[in-house]
């Protein structure tokens, strides 16, 4: 349960762009506007695949001022736990889904002299919203966005065509890379920085600016976490007097849900802390992926994040 | 149900009156006989009919006085009213926020037309019929947050968010009680909670920004607090402290009844798209002891709230010295009888007062 209410919607369009992404445009239902948002923000889409039900967080690429449509862009994981094979298999023109309100975890700093986005990948699709955004404030940006080839290059033409001297693009097999010392080195002072992409991106960006001397609250990054599978466990839920058990394949948080139990949740992805649960009880070893609960709280034994941890043990009793 | 709107004053002779339907749907904010503070949000989603639930945006029968005493305040103290030059998006939301909500709340008093850009408002009660283009500030009187809350009851304390905290950078602030946007301007939600008393150690502060950074657009949230002030003012700033402090020393056991009142606040919480940012609109009530003495439940539980609470916290309500003369005129209606849980009257279940 996140609070707020979902959005039922009726698929427009499904773009396929390259091999491995795809593009969906979604419509309200009942013909109404969909809520503004700001550039950055995700939706959790709903997906009823077979009897799994499944929950995953898409940036919204769109414009956030238009109220008409939205559009996420998916990218197929075929080692993944099936959410973006079931979008690019399953979804068609017309389904009708259910997506979340707007959650922004990932917001720009208004008071930035400069915006300097750095995308890996599918790690576009944030800044194709808040590229909109600026557009439209008039504030100063500019992208550095990498892809593994032209091919794969989501979006790269739409960008080098109407921004051509604010988007600057890299192909890996050309060996093009960032030369980010020199970057960061060039910019005007009040600039912030966003990256998204892959976790050794995100890690690149923030070593080197930090060795560069930026500030902390100058580099943000988006990083969502796809819940992993693991050898299945058993929860006992103290609250609803409940014992569930976690399988194979799907996270602590969806086996709650599965048993009826309606638990607090927004990002799905480790990063927002909504989920956050007591532990009562337990023996064994919690096994924390999140980026929410600082280190002392992982060792303390006290809380977890459903969403995206999980245990081994014999005993784990939660507050739910 | 229309509104018949009071003309009274908070200042000087006040007039503020509340009728017996403001009486009947006053936030009352005890819930139980004792009160401490906690976390105590709900979602915002409406509430009973004619309550001050039922709406995103209450109107009552105090809000044009209201707004003609707002622009007093800012007639005198034009720094009631910042925004720091990030936050003007955040003004734009908050006038669409408000716009849409009273438009659809209240269509006989509010209409908002809408072609792309081009907006035209009308506010019936005050008299305004205005044309303008959306995000373009050159086309309003003045900037967006200013203009839409010179129009609507309650202080606006617009936050930013950022850093895994909010920030106190825009806001309209008249009808305080007792602190100062222009002091707190570009605080942290922990640089101005500050003074606070015992919150801090029970860790309210650190549950209540985790609760407020995941508001979510679609979702806002609300709670009541309260305080007492002498005089329905609604403007009790520091700044103009000199002005209304001193009239705590005018009260004598006669008066107490009439001069001493009940402030509650209705605080609420919007996530705003545009902007991310997140406004906490505070909306004053104020009732005098003697009225809300008229509601047997109520006339019990003051009693024993204001009886029992702990120095820390009446000394930090700014009332310490005054508690034993308003327990002297409270005591009178208090017959001892149990009250039942919860803020609501009710007048059809609570026996009426053995004394008094």
């Amino acid at each position: 349960m996140s609070g707020a209410q979902k959005i039922p919607v009726t698929v427009m369009a499904v773009v396929p762009l390259n091999e491995l992404v795809t593009r969906f445009e979604f419509k309200r239902t009942d013909g109404g506007l969909l809520p503004t948002f700001s550039g950055g923000a995700h939706t959790v889409v709903e997906m009823r695949d077979g009897d799994t039900p499944r929950m995953n967080p898409y940036s919204l690429m769109s414009d956030p001022m238009d109220q008409r449509s939205y559009a996420i862009s998916v990218r197929r994981d075929d080692a993944g736990r099936g959410g973006s094979l079931f979008m690019h298999k399953n979804v068609h023109v017309g389904d009708e889904m259910v997506i979340s309100n707007p959650v922004n975890l990932f917001s720009l700093d208004l008071r930035a002299k400069k915006q300097l986005f750095i995308a890996g990948g599918i790690g576009i699709t944030p800044f194709l919203a808040q590229i909109k955004q600026m557009e439209r404030l008039g504030g100063r940006w500019e992208l550095h966005y990498t892809c593994r080839s032209k091919a794969l290059g989501s979006y790269v033409d739409e960008l080098t065509t109407q921004h051509p001297n604010e988007a600057h693009v890299y192909y890996d097999d050309q060996e093009q890379r960032i030369d980010l010392t020199a970057l960061l080195d060039g910019q005007p002072i009040g600039t912030h920085v966003y990256v998204c992409g892959p976790k050794g991106m995100i890690d690149w960006v923030r070593k080197t600016a930090a060795a560069e001397g930026w500030p902390r609250e100058s580099i943000h990054y988006e990083e969502f976490l796809a819940p992993q599978s693991g050898k299945p466990f058993e929860v006992k839920l103290a609250v609803s007097n409940k014992v569930i058990q976690v399988g194979e394949q799907e996270s602590l948080l969806e086996a709650i849900e599965r048993s009826g139990v309606d638990a607090p949740y927004l990002c799905r992805g480790g990063a927002c802390g909504q989920c956050e649960t007591r532990v009562i009880d337990y023996t064994g070893n919690f096994i924390h992926r999140d980026h929410w609960l600082d280190d002392a709280e992982h060792v303390s034994g006290e809380k977890i994040m459903p969403c995206v941890s999980r245990f081994e043990g014999k005993t784990l009793v939660l507050d739910r | 149900m229309t509104i018949q709107f009071n003309d009274e004053t908070f200042r000087d002779d006040y007039s503020f009156h509340n009728s017996d339907r403001a009486l009947k749907r006053f936030p009352f904010p005890f819930h139980e006989d004792s009160y401490m503070y906690s976390v105590n949000m709900e979602q915002h989603q409406g509430g009973p009919s004619d309550s001050i639930y039922e709406k995103r945006f209450d109107v009552d029968e105090h809000y044009v006085s209201e707004m003609r005493d707002r622009a007093i305040v800012l007639a005198d103290d034009p720094l009631r009213c910042q925004s720091l030059p990030h936050m003007t998006l955040a003004g734009w939301d908050l006038l669409e926020l408000i716009m849409v909500s009273k438009s659809e709340d209240y269509p006989d008093l509010f209409e908002l037309h809408r072609d792309g850009d081009q907006w035209r408002w009308v506010n019936k009660p005050m008299g305004i019929d205005d044309s303008f283009t959306f995000l373009d500030e050159a086309t309003l009187p003045y900037g967006p947050m200013e203009y839409i809350t010179r129009q609507t009851q309650g202080d606006f304390a617009v936050l930013d968010q950022r850093d895994d905290n909010l920030w106190m950078d825009a806001g309209m602030i008249t009808t305080q009680a007792d602190w100062s946007l222009d002091f707190d301007i570009g605080m942290n939600f922990f640089e101005w909670h500050a003074p606070v008393p015992l919150a801090h150690e029970k860790g309210i502060f650190v549950r209540a920004l985790k609760f407020l950074l995941n508001i979510q657009q679609g979702a806002p949230a609300r709670r009541l607090n309260w305080t007492l002030t002498v005089n329905p003012l609604l403007d009790t700033s520091p700044e103009n402290y000199h002005k209304w402090g001193i009239q705590k020393t005018s009260m004598t056991p006669e008066t107490v009844g009439a001069k001493q009142h009940l402030r509650v606040e209705l605080q609420t919480f919007f996530r705003l798209p545009r902007s991310n940012a997140l406004v906490f609109p505070i909306r004053c009530y104020l009732c005098s002891f003697q009225d809300l003495t008229k509601t047997p439940k109520w006339a019990r539980r003051l009693h024993r709230v204001i009886r029992d609470l702990p120095d820390e916290l009446a000394t930090y309500k700014g009332f310490i010295d005054n508690r034993p003369m308003m327990l002297d005129y409270l005591s009178q209606f208090d017959d001892g009888l149990p009250t039942s849980l919860g803020i609501w009257p009710d007048l059809d279940t609570e026996p009426p007062l053995q004394k008094g």
